[in-house]
């Protein structure tokens, strides 16, 4: 079945697709429209959950924590605050090694207030054990929610798993969506088989108290074991869902024309497609670019990311956030996988902060810069702002 | 002729970006009107924090602190302990928050500073829905109301559950002043407000305020609906100083609690035994306040 669906009616899709049991949330702009479209398939029947409409997203967290703990397979979604009003328990989520999946729109952190995108929300999560994964089309949003589930809950990996979109660009956005059938992702991803659960016939306790000689240690080196293995359930996965539903996802990068690059950009969620667009009107012009939209940025697909480089004389980094470090999180990630592997000039362009529109034009420039990056194989400086109000170098 | 008590000073400016018949556009300029021009204000995330205009414009002529969603009640505390700090005790502290940030999410921050009774003002503007965000439920919707969280369908859904009393919630801190108002009624409201102004310590108000959007009224209504709340008994007006409670407006004759609902479009889909629930749970709720200022005045 194909339909018309934004970002978020697909987000709704993927759930209800993947039939969790209880649903918790809360709304934030821009990420309504997910919990509207599923209050809507229950108040109609469609969809077969329980729905605790909380009073934070802090509560929602905690209650599909303690829901999955319970035995059931859980959703939610959520944006910018909400996410950062969830952050403790995220941590708790992923110790518990429950395998939620949570819906995130990508949106500005206030203040001042701002519900346009921006990636600060999630890169401000990324140490908090949630498998990150980025999509670029609301299709991939709606798959990505069914593969999550599928990995998360393999009994290997047991990490919950964020599948994030960029506000409004995807979330409000209609696109033709191609709407696997019930049946086919019910046999895709099988009953929910919890891995433990509270229950009166076995009783255990989860979570108590533990000394620094005890296994604390050892359970967070497990969900570092656990991370590294979900590389491989990853590809297996979306390489058995391309098989079955006819799909054709790259597992961690999706390159586009990046044989013979001479200079690539690394990008993540919607950035990719205006930039694949930039690249193919700059190809006919002779300037050879490419584009490397990473799909998933936990676990950090590190081999991929040093075989890229291999292929090129220059890699540029585009940020739609900034963390006070070393530049920003695409960049400084990128930069530390490929420190020893390749010698070739990193640079990291931030820009769209808030929501400010990447245009075609401005990427151009970006590209532009990078190929005189890689001709003279130095970097001017590491870390440039793109598009400040009365900067002319990018307008 | 009856001298208008109504003061005439203007803090909030025209050119707003509510939309039209906002009554939480007009519950801010009596809250203003009555608290005068020594005020800061601190607003969360709700259609306040929009509604004042969009970076460089805005529309209020006192200093204006936006926060987070949930953090109301702590922030006031921290502008009140640092005005006073400085020496600057007669400055009203003001949060205005929507029913969410109040009732749902910023419930905590709010009891905290009940009950530490720091000398501020709680507005808890009540347009019984998450509306910055859409028309969601919150603890404050009403029961029966159709919401986008609980909308109607072939299951049929809608809110069931009774709104969550807050003012009530705030009387069990035992703070000094809690009141009820709404629009329709600015008289009672000022006089509130200003009763208030000599009382140190936490003051609470619940300010019910139609919102034509979400309630899916007519935006010309607003008044006539915040009038019918309280001539209906569905909204009554009260005020409980030291634990001591008044009724402001007890109506003689009461009128059926649907000729409040029919003029609301988020009401549309009820039965008229489901119209007569909600009449009973109406009749229920004024006599146990009847009870309740009776009792407490007897005290004694
Ligand atoms: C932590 C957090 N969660 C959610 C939101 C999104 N949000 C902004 S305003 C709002 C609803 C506000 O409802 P209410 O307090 O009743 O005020 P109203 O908009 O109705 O005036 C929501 C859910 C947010 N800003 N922060
Ligand atoms: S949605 Fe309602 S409360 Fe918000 S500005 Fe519009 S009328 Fe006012
Ligand atoms: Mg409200």
């Amino acid at each position: 079945m194909r339909m018309i669906l934004t970002g978020n009616e697909s987000a709704a899709w993927g759930a209800k697709l993947s039939r969790p049991k209880v649903i918790a949330a809360y709304p934030i702009t821009p990420q309504t429209s997910i919990i509207e479209t599923i209050a809507d398939f229950i108040a109609n029947g469609e969809m077969d959950a329980r729905y605790i409409r909380v009073e934070s997203e802090h509560s929602a967290m905690a209650a599909c924590i303690a829901a999955q703990n319970t035995g059931v397979r859980t959703y939610t979604a959520t944006s910018a605050h909400g996410l950062a009003l969830m952050h403790e328990v995220l941590i708790w989520a992923s110790g518990a090694r429950l395998p939620i999946v949570m819906s995130v729109v990508n949106r500005a952190m206030a203040p001042p207030w701002s519900v346009w995108t921006d990636q600060l929300d999630t890169m401000a999560e990324r140490d908090s054990g949630w498998i990150q994964v980025y999509t670029q089309n609301n299709q991939e949003v709606l798959d990505s929610i069914i593969m999550s589930y599928k990995i998360a809950e393999k009994h290997n990996i047991l990490m919950p798993t964020m599948v994030i979109e960029d506000a409004f660009i995807l979330s409000h956005t209609s696109e033709g969506v191609e709407i696997p059938d019930q049946k086919d992702v019910d046999d895709f991803l099988g009953e929910y088989n919890p891995a433990f659960k509270l229950d009166p016939d076995e009783p255990a306790g989860f979570g108590s108290l533990i000394m620094p000689e005890g296994p604390y240690m050892e359970f967070r080196y497990k969900m570092a074991l656990a991370m590294e293995e979900a590389r491989n359930e990853i590809k297996k996965v979306v390489e058995e869902y391309n098989e079955k539903f006819n799909r054709s996802y790259s597992p961690f990068i999706e390159e586009y024309r990046t044989e013979d690059a001479d200079a690539i950009m690394v990008v993540l969620g919607t950035i990719g497609s205006t930039a694949k667009d930039v690249v193919d009107r700059m190809r006919e012009k002779g300037k050879k670019v490419g584009v490397a939209r990473v799909r998933y940025f936990r676990p950090f697909p590190a081999d991929e990311m040093r075989a890229l480089a291999k292929k090129t004389n220059m890699i540029g980094v585009v940020d739609r956030s900034y963390s006070f470090g070393p530049g920003a999180d695409l960049y400084a990630e990128t930069k530390s996988v490929l420190y020893g592997y390749a010698n070739i000039p990193v640079k990291n362009y931030v820009m769209g902060l808030g929501g400010r529109d990447i245009t075609p034009q401005i990427l151009e420039k970006v590209f532009n810069d990078m190929l005189s990056i890689a001709k003279e194989g130095v970097v001017d400086r590491e870390v440039e702002w793109v598009g400040l109000q009365g900067d002319k170098r990018w307008s | 002729m009856k001298k208008l008590t109504i003061p005439e000073e203007e803090y909030m400016l025209p050119g707003h970006t509510a939309c039209l018949g906002c009554g939480a556009t007009i519950a801010m300029r009596y809250v203003l009107k009555a608290l005068g021009k020594n005020t800061i204000l601190s607003i969360p995330a709700c259609c306040w924090a929009v509604i004042p205009g969009v970076y460089p414009h805005r529309n209020l002529e006192v200093p204006l602190l936006y926060t987070a969603f949930e953090v109301t009640g702590a922030a006031i505390s921290g502008i009140r302990e640092a005005l006073d700090a400085l020496g600057k005790e007669d400055v009203n502290v003001v949060g205005f928050a929507g029913d969410g940030g109040t009732a749902d999410i910023g419930l905590q921050a709010l009891s905290a500073a009940a009950e530490r009774g720091h000398n501020v003002f709680y507005i808890m503007y009540d347009n019984e829905a998450y509306m910055n965000t859409g028309i969601q439920r919150s603890g404050s919707t009403p029961m029966g109301a159709w919401t986008t969280t609980t909308p109607g369908g072939k299951k049929r859904m809608y809110k069931w559950e009774p709104k969550k009393s807050v003012a009530e919630i705030m009387v069990a801190h035992h703070i000094p002043y809690v009141a009820t108002a709404t629009i329709a009624y600015p008289e009672d409201m000022i006089s509130k407000l200003k009763r208030a102004k000599e009382i140190k310590g936490p003051k609470f108000f619940q300010i019910l305020s139609p919102c034509p959007t979400g309630w899916r009224h007519s935006p010309d209504k607003t008044v006539e609906v915040s009038r019918l709340a309280v001539q209906t008994n569905i909204f009554p007006l009260y005020e409980v100083i030291n634990g001591k409670y008044k009724i402001s407006i007890k109506p003689k004759n009461p009128k059926p609690v649907k000729e409040y609902l029919r003029l609301q479009g988020r009401f549309r889909h009820l039965t008229e035994e489901e119209i007569a629930m909600i009449q009973k749970n109406v009749d229920e709720n004024w006599k146990a306040l009847l009870k309740k200022e009776r009792c407490s005045q007897e005290e004694e």
